[in-house]
This record gives structure tokens, C-alpha cells and sequence, in this order.
């Protein structure tokens, strides 16, 4: 997390802007916290191969908090991420096994950049189903959400009537071979899925920080009303960002079949609550307009190594689900506190 | 203005004596001494932000006096809130219906004061016998039962005043009550209210219309600037007496008209049209021109259908009818955005709601119109934006100590200006303001009228809406009236005021027949 300008400008108050500073940068010292005790405490946890491990869960759950923290800053919520992981990894498990069968004797096969363009535009069309529901029905977000959250789990329980897609190593012949690759594959010692992550989540801070789109994301969750009267396409602005987070579930979904080399029409289920806890955890408010993907990614980190580190600690899988929810508590309480101190330093600058 | 004949038939039931308000920045009521006469009705007038809100909400204990007296009955009093002034016997109704629509009449009636068994258990029977004995009273046919939102305005307006009476209040606070009521419901409500005079309440009666003022008043009390500078009994009184005293001679500190020539008309709208809710046109064939460099005001009382006008010009509602023409040629574009390239530009009577985005930093407020000038492609140069952004903050002398601050931390007049900012840097040919000067202290008001004669000499045409019959005089270069949604008056700048004013005063009859 970047600290701004307002931090380093403070020095009539600056007590209470140096608190600011550490109430501001506190996901991070959470990680580094969370990092230094599980150091100490869990053997092997600095081990290459366990950092490999823990980074490549992390990774799937930043993909999805990465697009949720696009819908919440635009005031939205999107439930229905988990459920399009499921349905994208059973498409692609899909394509790979049978490809599409036209009913006339043959069927079309894919390679794998086709297979993975198909998944990736399921993904992005159910999103876009959210943000015509949301947009043009006046659908509220939870409600709508809800909605394509059942939809697409219960579309991917049809696609194999409930059963697993086994042996998705895919078929040199038809070239998606290299389908497992996206999932295990490494480039430069570093697993693909990481590469792809680096590459989703500087789009997204880039689109954030530096467009006009992420601009009026930002406007239409904190005044969508001012933000209309000052001419920003409320709707477009909407349906872009359910289409985003519905692109990440995609991604991962066609990660996790390509790992596993096979897909399960339960995947994903509660990883919506992953990606939305990552997002609170880095800052982002529920209230809309405010959110950084830099915190969200630090918030994912903070998750995911709080959960490996508990396992290899050893610690019921019972407590781990009451520390993670105590985690998100204790957050949420720190940025109320922090909004308050925020408001005190910035009159206090005003007045002086 | 007390005579010994006047207290014998209306006793004073509360007094103010020495009474000041203080808010951050403005002196809302300067020494004001008020009595309140029971069995009669006190109209209280002035132009918006006088005191007349103040000196209500200090009666209802909503605000408390920073200095001064309170009296009732000989006895010095501190209300310390709302609920203890109603113990006291004083309802107040404010403009602004608060009403539940989903809720019963007996429900809205005793909401927060319900009649309960033990404290727990809602006694409804005895509710809809205490509603039906009030609506009795109040000469209402309306059934206890049926639900709010089924009720029409006016009606809704006299459960308003039920609820008060429910508390047992013999002092009845009224602020513009008949601003949403058709000509029919005005009579029901003034019978209402000679039937309470008669009961021996002291009721106190604000309006903007003067007409129904003198019709209805027995003592009046004119304030200007929290300072009272008429008090007397009705007897005599006339709308001259009534400006003057609520406009004064002496011009507040508005910048007199910089003479300058004016263009080309520069902005037309023709047969603008709006439904309104009630089946009636909110908006009712409006037609007007706006040339290079004029200032026109649109003034009007509130509901006449002056925002209403600039959200259909801003594209606000979809379904209005009629043409705009900037330039001459016309305007078609459906979208805000659209309407903004082609150099409109609103400032929207809620800053808060409307005009800003409050948890976003000054900057990006004030470049949130224009964030295209700034793009190249994909590429946003943020140090272009901060650039311009520094220079309409110098431009327009926003106080503020860093741009990235978020812009609630601002004062009022400077949050305005920032809303001007973000406007202004889109380029526009014709600038819409909506009450620009509300909720603003004095000088920051008397700035923002400086950079509105500044922009019209530039060749800006600018339209203004308000209710600050001073204000549209001082400014305007050309006066347009609505009421009832309709244009109903025209004048050049230096009008007498009491024409403009009954211009402005819904035709009554004509409202009825519609």
C-alpha cells in the first residue's frame, strides 16, 4: 500500500498522522505479522516448496477478490463468483474430453488458447448477465447475484449430471495438450498461475489508478447519483465491472480443472466469501468508493497464509474457521478507527 | 406593536425575548424578541435564510438560543430537545412531510408515542379511536385504517398536523404547508386552522405566498437576516409593506451589474414538457432563450417546477418532451455525457447528493467531468489533471489546504465552488445553476455571485434557478418566473418586486380547474 501525499504533509499533528500511517499500512504489517509468527512457529514453512504451495492458493482466491474489489467499489457485490468457477472449470473439462458435439456425426475439437477463449467468454457473459440485471431490471446486487449464484451451480451440475470429468490431460492431436500446463506449468521457477495473476492484477491497479473507467468505478460507488449528473454511464460502468469479476472466475476455474486435470461441479463453492473477506481485509469498503487492488492483494496474502500456516501448525480445521472470522472482524473495527483519525488530521490541516 | 386590547382577546402564550443563534460562520437570529399569540394565527415571513426555520426549530427544541429568553406562561424555559417542547404543548409540522406510507393513518399518527398495554403491547383499537376522534375534529372523513400512501397530498398534510394535535400541542407550528396543495385542499386546511384558533391553539404559519399570508394572519412578524424588522398586528397590512420590509432598502453586498454586451442567443429550449406525479405537468410547455453573457434568473416558490426544468434539460428524465438548441442547432444527444460535450453544464441544487462525490479527494471531483481531456488512449496523465486542477482551484480562490483531501472535509461555499470547478472544466456554453447560493454563508454567497457576473461577461449564458426574491434581482439580467410549472412572468432586471412575487403565486383558481 502506497501512503499519500496526505501522510507525508502532516506534521502539525503528527502523533495521530503517524498512527494514521500504521492504521493505514496495517494490512501489510498484518502479513508481515502473520509471515514472522508462522516462520517461528511452523516448520518448513520458509521451505521453497511450501511458499510455492501457499502463493499458488493464494493466487486463486486474489483472482477472485481482484474483481470483487471492482463491484464493491462500484457499490455492487457479486455471490456468484464462486458458482462461475464451478461452471467455467466444468466447461473447460468439457471442452477438453469432448469438445462441442454438433449432432451431425462429428463434433468441433479445440486447442487449449481456444478452449481457454471460450471459458473466458462464459465467464464474461454470465458477468454480464449481473450487470444487465443489476443495471437495466433494477435488480439489487445481492439479490441478482444470488440468483446466477444458483444458476451457474446448478448449470454445472447438469453439464456431467453431478459426476467428475476425469483425465483432462487433453490430446495432442487436437493440440490441448498443453491444457494442464496453465495449471502446474512454470516459467522462470514460478508457477503460470502466478505469472497470470502478476499480469491480471497490474490491469486491474492499472485500470483503477490510471483510467477514467476506473475513475468513474470509484464515482459511482461513492455518489452514483453525482456521479450521473456529472456524465458518467452509470449503467456501462456497472456492467463492466460484473463482466470483470466474472472474467477472473473464469480464470479461475480453467486454473483449477487444469491443476487438478479434472473438474468437479462443486469447485468453487464459498469462494465468493474468500474473495469478498480478502477485499474487506485490504481496505476496500462495503459502502462503495473505496478500495485499493494493492490492499485486496495484501488481504488475499494475509488469508491464505493464516490458513496453510494453521494447518501446518496443525490447528483444527474448526479454530481456523473462528480465527479467519475474528481476522475479518478485527479489520473491519481497525478501518472504522482509521476513518475517524483520517477525518480528525484532515481538519485538523484544513484549519491550520 | 403590543397593545393592551390585543392581549386581552390573544394572550402572549410564548415569548422570546434577546433571542441569537450561532451556527459555524453565520448569526442565523440577531436579538430577536417574538411573541406568540394564542387563538390567533402569527405568520412569519421573510426570504430564505432570514431566521424563520431557526426561529421555529428554537420553539420546537429542535435548536437550542445561544442567547436570550424563552417564556411561557411567566416562566423562563430551556427545552432541552424536541420531546420536551412537545411536552410543553408545541407541534411543529415541518414542509417536508415525515410520514411513513406503508403505515396506517393511526399508525403515522402516534408513531414514536404509541398507545401501548404495559408498555409492550400496541392498544391499536384505542389508536383508531384517538385517530377517528381527531380526524373528527379536523373535519376529515379519512378511515383510520387506510393506509398513507393511499392518501393524497393534502390529506397527507393534515395527518402531519393530527400528529402534532395527538401530542395535545396548543402551540401549532405550520412551515409552508400549503407548498404542495391544490386550491381545494388550501381552503380544507385554512378551516382546519380557524377551527384550532377558535379551540384557543396559538398557531404560527410561515408561507412565501403573501396573498394567503394576509388572508389568514392575524399578527405578523417580517424577518431579514435574523433581524426582525416588522412586527404587528394584520390590521392594515398590504403586500407593499410586507417586501419592503422583507427586502429592506439597503442591497445586501451584491455585485451590481458589470455592464457588458450581450451575444447571440446561445441556448433555446422549446415546448419542454414533464409529467409530473400526480397525472399533472410538473413541467407545462416552457419555452426560453439564453443569449451569450446574460444572467437569467428563474425564480419561483418551491414545486413550481424550476429543477424539474434544468433536469429535463440535463437529461434527467427520459420521458419529458420538447427541443433544445445550442447555437441553433438542436440537441439530441440522450446521455448526460452526450449533453455535456455540447456544453451544458449543471449546478445541481444538492451539493451533496447531486454534485459531489464525498469520499472522493478535491481533485478528482473537480476533474470528474472531464477526465477525457486529460486521456490519451488508455494513458490518464495524472500529472495533467493535477495541473488543471490546481488551476480552477486558483482560479475560482478554493480555499483548501491539499487537493487530495476528500472534499467533505471542505466548507460549504468551497464545496460549491468545487462543484463550479468541476463545470466550468468542461467547457460549457451555458451554465445551469439550481439555488447556487444555498446552504452557504454570506460572503461565500456574495463570491459566487461575483464569478457568475465574472463568467457572463466572458460570454458564458447562465441560468439560474432560486427563491431568493433579492438575489434574483441583484443578478439577473433578465427575470423569468415559474409556477405551477408554467412560465408565467417576464421581466427585465430593476422589476418591482411585488410583481415578480405575484407572478409567482400559483393562480389558484386555474389549478383548481385543471
Amino acid at each position: 500500500m502506497s501512503s499519500t501525499t496526505t501522510d507525508t504533509k502532516a506534521t502539525a499533528s503528527s502523533r495521530s498522522s503517524t498512527l494514521l500511517l500504521l492504521l493505514k499500512m496495517r494490512t501489510l504489517v498484518a502479513l508481515f505479522l502473520v509471515f514472522i509468527f508462522f516462520a517461528v512457529m511452523a516448520p518448513n514453512f520458509l521451505s521453497a516448496a511450501n511458499v510455492l504451495i501457499i502463493s499458488k492458493h493464494v493466487a486463486l482466491n486474489a483472482f477472485l477478490a481482484i474483481g470483487m474489489t471492482f463491484v464493491i467499489v462500484a457499490g455492487g457485490i457479486d455471490l456468484s463468483v464462486g458458482s462461475i468457477v464451478g461452471l467455467c472449470a466444468m466447461v473447460s473439462g468439457y471442452l477438453v474430453l469432448y469438445g462441442i458435439d454438433l449432432g451431425i456425426g462429428w463434433s468441433i475439437q479445440f486447442n487449449t488458447l481456444e478452449i481457454c477463449l471460450i471459458v473466458l467468454l462464459v465467464g464474461a457473459f454470465i458477468g454480464i448477465l449481473n450487470g444487465l440485471l443489476v443495471t437495466k431490471l433494477n435488480v439489487a446486487p445481492f439479490i441478482a447475484t444470488l440468483g446466477t449464484l444458483y444458476v451457474a451451480r446448478g448449470a454445472a451440475l447438469l453439464f456431467s449430471d453431478g459426476r467428475t470429468f476425469p483425465n483432462l490431460n487433453g490430446n495432442p492431436d487436437y493440440g490441448s495438450a498443453s491444457f494442464p500446463w496453465i495449471g502446474v506449468g512454470s516459467l522462470l521457477g514460478i508457477p503460470v498461475a502466478i505469472w497470470i495473476l502478476a499480469v491480471v492484477a497490474i490491469i486491474a491497479a492499472y485500470i483503477a489508478t490510471r483510467t477514467p473507467l476506473g475513475r468513474h468505478i470509484y464515482a459511482v460507488g461513492g455518489n452514483e447519483r453525482g456521479a450521473a449528473l456529472s456524465g458518467v454511464n452509470v449503467g456501462r460502468v456497472k456492467i463492466f465491472v460484473y463482466m470483470f469479476s466474472g472474467l477472473c472466475a473464469a480464470l479461475v476455474g480453467l486454473i483449477i480443472a487444469s491443476q487438478l486435470q479434472a473438474s468437479h461441479p462443486a469447485t468453487g463453492e464459498t469462494f465468493e466469501l474468500n474473495a469478498i473477506a480478502a477485499a474487506v481485509l485490504g481496505g476496500t469498503s462495503m459502502s462503495g468508493g473505496r478500495g485499493r487492488i494493492g490492499g485486496t492483494l495484501i488481504g488475499a496474502f494475509v488469508i491464505g497464509i493464516l490458513a496453510d500456516g494453521l494447518i501446518m501448525m496443525g490447528v483444527s480445521a474448526f479454530w481456523q474457521t473462528v480465527i479467519k472470522g475474528l481476522v475479518i472482524i478485527a479489520a473491519v473495527v481497525i478501518d472504522q478507527f482509521q476513518q475517524k483519525i483520517q477525518a480528525r488530521v484532515i481538519l485538523h490541516q484544513q484549519a491550520s | 406593536m403590543s397593545g393592551d386590547a390585543d392581549n386581552d382577546i390573544h394572550p402572549v402564550g410564548l415569548s422570546i425575548r434577546n433571542g441569537s443563534k450561532f451556527y459555524p460562520g453565520t448569526q442565523a437570529l440577531k436579538n430577536v424578541d417574538f411573541d406568540l399569540r394564542m387563538g390567533a394565527v402569527n405568520v412569519l415571513v421573510g426570504e430564505n435564510g432570514a431566521g424563520k426555520s431557526t426561529l421555529m426549530k428554537v420553539i420546537a427544541g429542535v435548536e437550542k438560543l445561544n442567547g436570550g429568553t424563552i417564556e411561557m406562561n411567566g416562566e423562563q424555559l430551556v427545552f432541552v430537545d424536541k420531546a420536551d417542547a412537545v411536552q410543553h404543548g408545541i407541534g411543529i409540522v415541518f414542509q417536508e412531510l415525515n410520514l411513513f406510507p406503508n403505515l396506517t393513518v393511526a399508525e403515522n399518527i402516534f408513531i414514536g408515542h404509541e398507545k401501548t398495554k404495559a408498555g409492550i403491547h400496541i392498544d391499536r383499537a384505542a389508536q383508531t379511536e384517538a385517530a377517528r376522534i381527531l380526524m373528527k375534529r379536523l373535519e376529515q372523513n379519512i378511515d383510520p385504517e387506510t393506509l398513507l400512501g393511499n392518501l393524497r397530498i393534502g390529506q397527507q398534510q393534515i395527518i402531519e398536523i393530527a400528529k402534532a394535535l395527538a401530542g395535545n400541542a396548543n402551540i401549532l407550528i405550520l412551515d409552508e404547508p400549503t407548498s404542495a396543495l391544490s386550491a381545494a385542499e388550501v381552503d380544507v386546511l385554512f378551516r382546519v386552522i380557524a377551527d384550532l384558533k377558535r379551540q384557543g391553539v396559538g398557531i404560527v404559519y410561515i408561507s412565501h405566498r403573501l396573498e394567503e399570508l394576509i388572508r389568514i394572519g392575524d399578527y405578523i412578524t417580517v424577518l431579514r437576516d435574523g433581524v426582525i424588522t416588522g412586527a404587528r398586528s394584520m390590521k392594515g397590512v398590504d403586500i407593499p409593506w410586507i417586501v419592503s420590509n422583507m427586502i429592506g432598502s439597503a442591497s445586501k453586498d451584491f455585485p451590481r451589474a458589470v455592464d457588458h454586451m450581450l451575444g447571440d442567443e446561445v441556448f433555446r429550449v422549446e415546448d419542454i414538457c414533464l409529467q409530473g406525479p400526480a397525472g399533472i405537468l410538473a413541467v407545462n410547455h416552457v419555452s426560453l432563450s439564453v443569449r451569450a453573457g446574460e444572467i437569467v434568473g428563474l425564480y419561483g416558490l418551491m414545486g413550481a417546477g424550476r429543477s424539474e426544468l434544468l433536469e429535463c434539460i440535463m437529461a434527467q428524465h427520459p420521458q419529458s418532451t420538447g427541443e433544445l438548441f445550442i447555437e441553433g442547432k438542436p440537441v439530441k444527444e440522450p446521455s448526460v455525457s452526450g449533453r455535456i460535450r455540447r456544453g451544458l453544464a449543471l449546478i445541481p441544487e444538492d451539493r451533496k447528493r447531486d454534485g459531489l462525490v464525498q469520499i472522493m479527494g478535491i481533485r478528482e471531483n473537480l476533474t470528474l467531468s472531464s477526465l477525457r481531456d486529460f486521456t490519451r488512449g488508455i494513458y490518464m496523465s495524472l500529472s495533467a489533471e493535477t495541473a488543471k486542477a490546481g488551476e480552477f482551484v486558483r482560479r475560482l480562490a478554493i480555499k483548501i489546504s491539499d487537493m487530495e483531501h476528500p472534499v467533505s472535509s471542505l466548507s460549504g461555499g468551497n464545496q460549491q465552488k468545487v462543484v463550479i470547478g468541476k463545470a466550468l472544466m468542461t467547457r460549457p456554453k451555458i451554465l445551469l445553476m439550481d439555488e447556487p447560493s444555498r446552504g452557504i454563508d454570506i460572503g461565500a454567497k456574495a463570491e459566487i455571485f461575483r464569478t457568475m457576473r465574472r463568467l457572463a461577461a466572458d460570454g458564458l449564458g447562465i441560468l439560474f434557478v432560486t427563491s431568493d426574491l433579492e438575489e434574483v434581482l441583484a443578478l439577473s439580467d433578465r427575470i423569468l418566473v415559474m409556477a405551477s410549472g408554467r412560465l408565467t412572468g417576464s421581466f427585465p432586471s430593476g422589476a418591482d418586486p411585488a410583481d415578480v412575487i405575484s407572478a409567482a403565486t400559483p393562480n389558484q383558481r386555474k389549478v383548481a380547474v385543471s
